[in-house]
């Protein structure tokens, strides 16, 4: 529950009448909002030109703060904004509970699967409102799913289910997917088969590639790599696209122009299915991008469009509902009535059943946006955004209000 | 400007006494202004035949236009040369450019023409030029990504809407600074008063609703919302908002659903949906209000709808990403 404080005065009111009396300060409700986050060991890019940042997510968070702080002086809102990291070997359970012991108004959870789960099932969190913002896994939305959990990224079917409507779009539907070794990788696997059923592809050769690229800073092997991925491509039957599952990028950056015969690549690398990119420009998102390099001074990725996402979807939810309490404030989140503006030409909702967040999915490459689904002619009744993942009829979870 | 039947008659009088009449009729020739985003141009039309007179090339990412209350002249805003054009709407020659602070997405102009609005897209303000010297006078900050802007007929009041906060901002002339916040629905576009000023119209693209706002007591009194048979409801993105002269008819562009809604004012109902071109964006009459002109911005063209008939007459093909018109009389 947020905290009544007194703040420094705005010096106007929302109906845009002056204060009532100039003595008195205005009250502001002051909404508390801990971005609960872990060091994991991330590991290095094969590219050079790839870094990844050390404040990847918080800096988003950062900036969504800044943006609804702004309507939020208009209307007697204030949001801090807490920061708490576990470091990579630390006790999440012992941080989780501090967190919510000073009871935030909503988590902002940069967790892994596992911590995830650890934190929503903690009886302190039965009443939280824990908002996903780096996960992609299926399970957390299907057998996993948690009432107090809201998921912000597409999940991994529904990034498969993007990138296959591109691909039968472009009348390319023979598939040969190339899967490394992680469970990642199969279940990336996994769900490139069900996209083809879903929409028609056939995947006409599934192998698995086992490749460690040990260190990745090396002055040579080129000449090695230009004779291994041939060899692990080579005697296929005759397909259009290469689809890679290698979600550690352990050697799918290797693939293009590699392979023994001339085909695209798509999949976690080559044309890749993803909420955010960096040469997005559409639906002012040029806006956001210039916003967050004046901020963070680097690009924005995938995770800092999570982490401001998340901020902003508290902002909606104070804003519009005029709610305070938890229970009150998940209601919203549910309803019809609640939607966030994410640069993607509509408004952002959540599936009732899983809470998910509907959206449409770019399918971009190394320097620009290709595409953006679900693709022209892929029709559902209620939503075409939930041609993109697991519709309510066969979801496996299905979330009380 | 002359209807078409008067056109008429002028070219049959223009017959008989062709060298005094041609004068005459080029001095009256109807313009449009339409900003080519894409292509860093200005496309003019003949307002009568319709055809390309000029392209101009004007500084980068050209979106928000407007012409003076003289129509001697065509201001418009490069988003990415954070400067104005300056187009002479006789001669089409680019008289000059006014700086305006990083990208300029749109302006307005006071009643006398004297003072130019511009949202300042990057960096949450509303800058206020000196058109005569191009000084600026003031630097107003609002929310984040302001877009539309509409002044009073008093020049007293300038509203400003800004995206990312879901605001209308209403600015003090007098003292430079914002007296009143309203909230509307996610993204508002574009802001504008009705005739008899006693509104403002905002709409929210990705709300999906334009709200009305009173003007004295600065409250939302209503939202209208769209239902289109078999258009998605997330498609519907409304941005352009125009009123008859008579104020009893409301056009919106409807952005995505790539439709004009006519809405009656004196019931707020939308009473049909003009299927234009791809994401409808502003909208603009000529003169006596006869034709309105929509924009759209994935085809590359303008449509032309009778007004009295609410028909779509024709499409004009225009430059790449069309934004905005502007219309010399």
């Amino acid at each position: 529950m947020g905290v009544l404080a007194m703040f420094a005065s705005p010096n106007v009111y929302a109906d845009g009448s002056p204060p009532p009396n100039a003595t008195e300060e205005p009250q502001s409700l002051m909404v508390h909002v801990v971005y609960l986050g872990k060091a994991y060991p991330e590991p290095q890019p094969l590219s050079l030109m790839q870094t990844i940042p050390a404040d990847g997510g918080v800096a988003g968070a950062k900036l969504g703060a800044e943006e609804i702080n702004v309507t939020g002086k208009f209307l007697g809102r204030q949001y801090a904004l807490e920061i708490a990291m576990v470091p990579a070997d630390g006790d999440i359970v012992a941080r989780a509970k501090e967190v919510l012991a000073t009871k935030p108004s909503m988590i902002v959870a940069d967790l892994g699967a596992a911590d995830l789960l650890t934190l929503a099932d903690l009886p302190e969190a039965a009443n939280a409102i824990i908002l996903d913002a780096r996960t992609i896994d299926d399970r957390l939305r299907q057998d996993d799913c948690r009432r107090n959990v809201f998921h912000l990224l597409p999940s991994r079917a529904m990034r498969t289910d993007a990138l296959a409507q591109f691909l039968m779009l472009k009348r390319w539907p023979r598939w040969f997917l190339l899967k490394g070794v992680g469970a990642q990788d199969e279940a990336y696997a996994a769900d490139m088969r069900r996209s083809a059923l879903r929409f028609g592809g056939k995947i006409v050769e599934e192998r698995t590639y086992s490749y460690n690229p040990g260190a990745r800073r090396v002055d040579t092997g080129f000449q090695q790599i230009q004779t291994q991925m041939p060899l692990a491509t080579q005697n296929a039957p005759s397909y259009d696209v290469l689809v890679v599952a290698d979600e550690a990028d352990q050697f799918g950056d290797y693939l293009p122009y590699n392979t023994y015969e001339a085909r695209p690549i798509a999949g976690t690398q080559g044309l890749v299915a993803t909420a955010w990119h960096p040469s997005f420009q559409e639906y002012s998102a040029l806006q956001m991008q210039h916003r967050f390099t004046l901020f963070a001074h680097r690009d924005m990725t995938e995770r800092d469009y999570a982490g401001w996402l998340a901020l902003r979807i508290v902002g909606e939810a104070f804003i519009r509902s005029g709610k305070t309490e938890p229970a009150d404030l998940r209601a919203f989140l549910r309803s019809k009535e609640f939607e966030v503006a994410g640069f993607k030409g509509e408004g952002l909702t959540f599936r009732h059943w899983d809470q998910q967040l509907r959206q449409p999915v770019l399918l971009a490459q190394a320097l620009m946006v290709t595409s953006m689904s679900p693709q022209e002619g892929f029709l559902h009744q209620k939503f075409l955004t939930d041609t993109l993942g697991f519709d309510e009829p066969e979801a496996k979870c299905h979330l009380a209000p | 400007m002359p209807s078409r039947a008067m056109i008429g008659s002028i070219r049959a009088l223009c017959f008989v006494a062709a060298s005094f009449c041609l004068v005459a009729f080029e001095a009256q020739a109807s313009k449009l202004f339409i900003t080519n985003e894409r292509d860093n141009t200005v496309t003019v039309l003949d307002g009568e035949s319709l055809s390309v007179i000029k392209t101009i090339p004007v500084g980068e990412r050209p979106r928000g236009i407007a012409i003076t209350p003289d129509h001697k002249e065509v201001l418009v805003c490069d988003g990415d040369a954070d400067d104005i054009t300056i187009i002479d709407t006789d001669t089409l020659a680019v008289t000059g450019t006014l700086e305006t602070g990083p990208d300029p997405e749109t302006l307005a102009l006071s009643p006398a023409g004297d003072i130019i609005y511009v949202s300042n897209e990057n960096d949450s303000m509303v800058t206020v030029l000196d058109k005569a010297t191009g000084k600026v006078i003031a630097r107003v900050p609002v929310g984040i990504e302001p877009e539309g802007l509409a002044v009073s007929d008093d020049g007293r009041i300038v509203v400003d809407v800004s995206e990312s906060t879901s605001m209308a901002h209403f600015i003090d002339t007098q003292s430079w600074k914002v007296i009143a916040n309203v909230l509307v629905d996610t993204r508002p576009r574009i802001a504008e008063f009705t005739p008899d000023r006693k509104q403002i119209w905002v709409s929210s693209e990705i709300g999906g609703t334009v709200s009305i706002i009173d003007s004295a007591s600065r409250k939302v009194t209503r939202k209208i919302g769209f239902d289109i048979a078999g258009i998605r409801p997330e498609l519907i993105t409304p941005v352009g908002v125009r009123f008859t002269l008579d104020g009893k008819t409301a056009f919106v562009a409807l952005g995505r659903a790539n439709r004009v809604g006519v809405i009656d004012t004196a019931n707020y109902e939308v009473k049909r949906y003009l299927l234009v071109g791809q994401r409808v964006w502003q909208l603009a009459f000529n003169a006596d209000g006869s034709r309105l002109y929509a924009v759209n911005g994935l085809t590359n063209d303008v449509s032309v709808i009778d007004v009295a008939k609410l028909d779509v007459l024709k499409s004009v093909p225009v430059g790449r990403l069309p934004w905005g018109i502007a219309i010399k009389p």
